[in-house]
């Protein structure tokens, strides 16, 4: 690699995941670039989770190799793996906020962990990232079952950001959640992108976040990926793209996104 | 270095930031900020350019620091290369103290008596709650044997295999070693007055009156009373039950009444199990300890015992099943909102099915005494 080209935050080479006879992916490559929101697509199945937690070092790969800034994630120290876990934030499908603290326990849990500091300045803390993910201050000493759904999805990347990531994963971030407060959860997305400079990168279903944030797109099809703009998924005539991007649900997207 | 440096006098003060500013220097900033004087007036300049990668963390609460310790009017400037979110944290911080609600009021005695008025309240309802799932148990169940489809024969099968079937190793066991332990040391006293022979009526008068069944409902209670409760519960936080309600199904029906049932049934069985190997155990110490022989055994046995001793103990099988099985589905049942909950009332279940068995092996007790059976 020539030394002008910046090193891509995540380098995914060859990915090979296997469940017992069945080959989810074979041979898989992904690239994310610094500063992008890059969004993960493919039908049920076709292991978009599998491959978020394999980058994440929750699952190692059966063969091919992760880069996380330019560091393989699988072959690394623990005490090293540790330090790159702080380096970024996750949400999951579900929020997986833990049921028996409060929202603001919930965010204050990685701080606690990695940088103790006082009780007053925790709650703080907890403030700016509540305030951050545009949830009212009293949502603080709520419990995850006191919360709607999409009170749980910003209060699962209020918890992410924490620990002032430059890189998040979100986990299908609009699933299950009305129009409005998906499409707020898109403004909100933009905007902590480019005031806080994150690199994203999203699993989603939702075609209006996709048009909507995403710079570019990686569809997983029989095992690999393909990484393009929206506009070049546009013009791609892989079968499975070319119905997903022009499904009847996909054209009144573009229509609207295009005018 | 420190972190933060007040320069100047007066109106115009300045105040640098020095070395790392990020998350991981929090601590050490905190004190810093706790040691910045009150009522600054006039204009104060923050100086970042000596700051290290800058963090939100410690950005946020230099500036809640200086809300602190502000006197009306002082305006406060950036210079020297603010981090470019500061705008953004500002901004943040203007909404954040607009929106906040006033602090909660303190504690006093209107509230105190509030709080145990709520109380009474509150175990009144749950005494409610339980007469009536109760009630409705017994409802469904007596639906149930007119309609016999609705008593769900595989699923009864199953918990009957779980609960019984299973638990038949551990309860032969320990069955097996308590009366061996009680035969043991009754054998110590007795033999002192010369009385070994009456080993036997201590062993199989306690096993059948008493330990059998007790044994038997106390490991039943430890093993099935946590897996209905647990079971139930995750059903419950998982919104299966409310499924079920909403297809028109009965969640006691499909849920309570056959764990219920396979508790009646597996109950007594396990009983004369435990009383067996109770006898048996008793039975392998007075061979090997007191050279009692078995054949003498099994005579002296059928001396000691009344026609009633058995069915003494295997009455209250039953009835202790049908306690430990509502206990245990009734606090799954009860699960709401996290996994806290549900350790906390699976724990519950076991607690309060081992009570409610001692318990009412009191009044067994006390009502056979009294009735000379």
């Amino acid at each position: 690699m020539p030394p002008s080209e910046p090193i891509p935050v995540i380098r995914v080479r060859g990915l090979v995941s296997r469940f017992g006879a069945q080959i989810v992916h074979a041979g898989l490559d992904m690239e994310v670039r610094a500063n992008e929101i890059f969004g993960v697509v493919g039908g049920s199945g076709t292991g978009k989770s599998v491959l978020m937690r394999t980058i994440l070092g929750l699952r190692p790969p059966d063969s091919g190799s992760i880069e996380l800034y330019g560091e393989d994630v699988h072959d690394m120290a623990v005490a090293d793996r540790g330090a790159l876990a702080r380096s970024y934030g996750v949400t999951f499908q579900n929020g997986a906020l833990i049921s028996s603290l409060s929202v603001a326990q919930n965010i204050q849990l990685p701080l606690r962990e990695y940088y103790p500091a006082s009780e007053q300045i925790l709650d703080e803390l907890a403030q700016l990232n509540l305030a951050l993910v545009g949830l009212a201050p009293e949502t603080a000493g709520k419990y995850p079952s006191q919360l709607s759904g999409g009170m749980v999805k910003r209060a699962a990347l209020a918890r992410a950001l924490s620990l002032e990531p430059k890189l998040l994963f979100l986990d299908e971030p609009t699933a299950g959640l009305d129009p409005i407060s998906a499409a707020a959860f898109d403004e909100l997305l933009l905007y902590l992108h480019s005031q806080l400079r994150l690199t994203v990168v999203m699993i989603t279903h939702d075609l209006d976040t996709l048009f909507r944030t995403c710079t570019r797109v990686g569809v997983i099809v029989d095992g690999r990926m393909i990484t393009d703009t929206l506009d070049g998924m546009l013009q791609n005539q892989n079968p499975w793209i070319h119905s997903y991007f022009h499904g009847s649900r996909a054209r009144a997207v573009e229509k609207a996104a295009h005018g | 270095m420190t972190a933060l440096e007040l320069e100047g006098e007066g109106d115009e003060r300045r105040l640098r930031l020095n070395g790392d500013w990020s998350l991981a220097a929090l601590a050490q900033i905190e004190t810093q900020l706790r040691g910045l004087p009150g009522g600054l007036q006039g204009t104060l300049i923050c100086d970042w350019s000596r700051a290290e990668a800058p963090g939100l963390g410690p950005a946020w609460a230099l500036l809640s620091r200086l809300r602190e310790v502000a006197a009306p009017g002082l305006s406060v400037r950036h210079s020297g290369g603010p981090p470019h979110f500061l705008e953004l944290l500002e901004e943040l911080k203007t909404g954040w103290h607009a929106a906040r609600s006033a602090p909660p009021s303190t504690p006093d005695l209107e509230e105190s008596v509030g709080k145990l008025g709520r109380w009474v309240v509150l175990q009144g309802t749950e005494v409610r709650a339980v007469v009536g799932f109760f009630g409705r148990m017994v409802t469904v169940l007596g639906a149930a044997f007119a309609r016999p489809r609705a008593l769900r024969l595989s699923s009864l099968a199953r918990h009957i295999y779980e609960t019984g079937v299973t638990a038949i190793p551990i309860v032969s066991l320990i069955a097996f070693l308590i009366s061996v332990i009680v035969a043991y040391l009754g054998a110590q006293q007795l033999h002192r007055f010369g009385a070994d022979i009456f080993v036997v009526d201590l062993v199989t008068i306690s096993v059948l009156r008493e330990m059998g069944v007790l044994l038997t409902a106390i490991i039943v209670a430890g093993r099935s009373a946590s897996a209905f409760a647990a079971e139930i519960g995750v059903m419950q936080l998982n919104e299966e039950t409310d499924a079920l309600r909403a297809m028109g199904l009965n969640p006691i029906e499909l849920l309570v009444v056959p764990r219920v049932l396979a508790l009646i049934i597996v109950m007594p069985l396990l009983t004369v199990i435990a009383d067996a190997m109770g006898l048996a155990g008793g039975g392998l110490l007075s061979l090997v300890n007191l050279h009692i022989p078995l054949a003498q055994f099994t005579y002296r046995l059928r001396e000691a015992l009344s026609p009633t001793t058995f069915w003494a103990g295997l009455i209250k099988a039953p009835v202790f099943a049908i306690l430990i099985s509502m206990v245990g589905t009734y606090r799954g049942m009860q699960v709401r909102d996290s996994a806290r909950e549900l350790g906390r009332l699976t724990t519950v279940a076991v607690v309060q099915a081992i009570f409610f068995v001692i318990l009412a092996d009191a009044l067994f007790a006390i009502l056979f005494v009294q009735i000379d059976f």
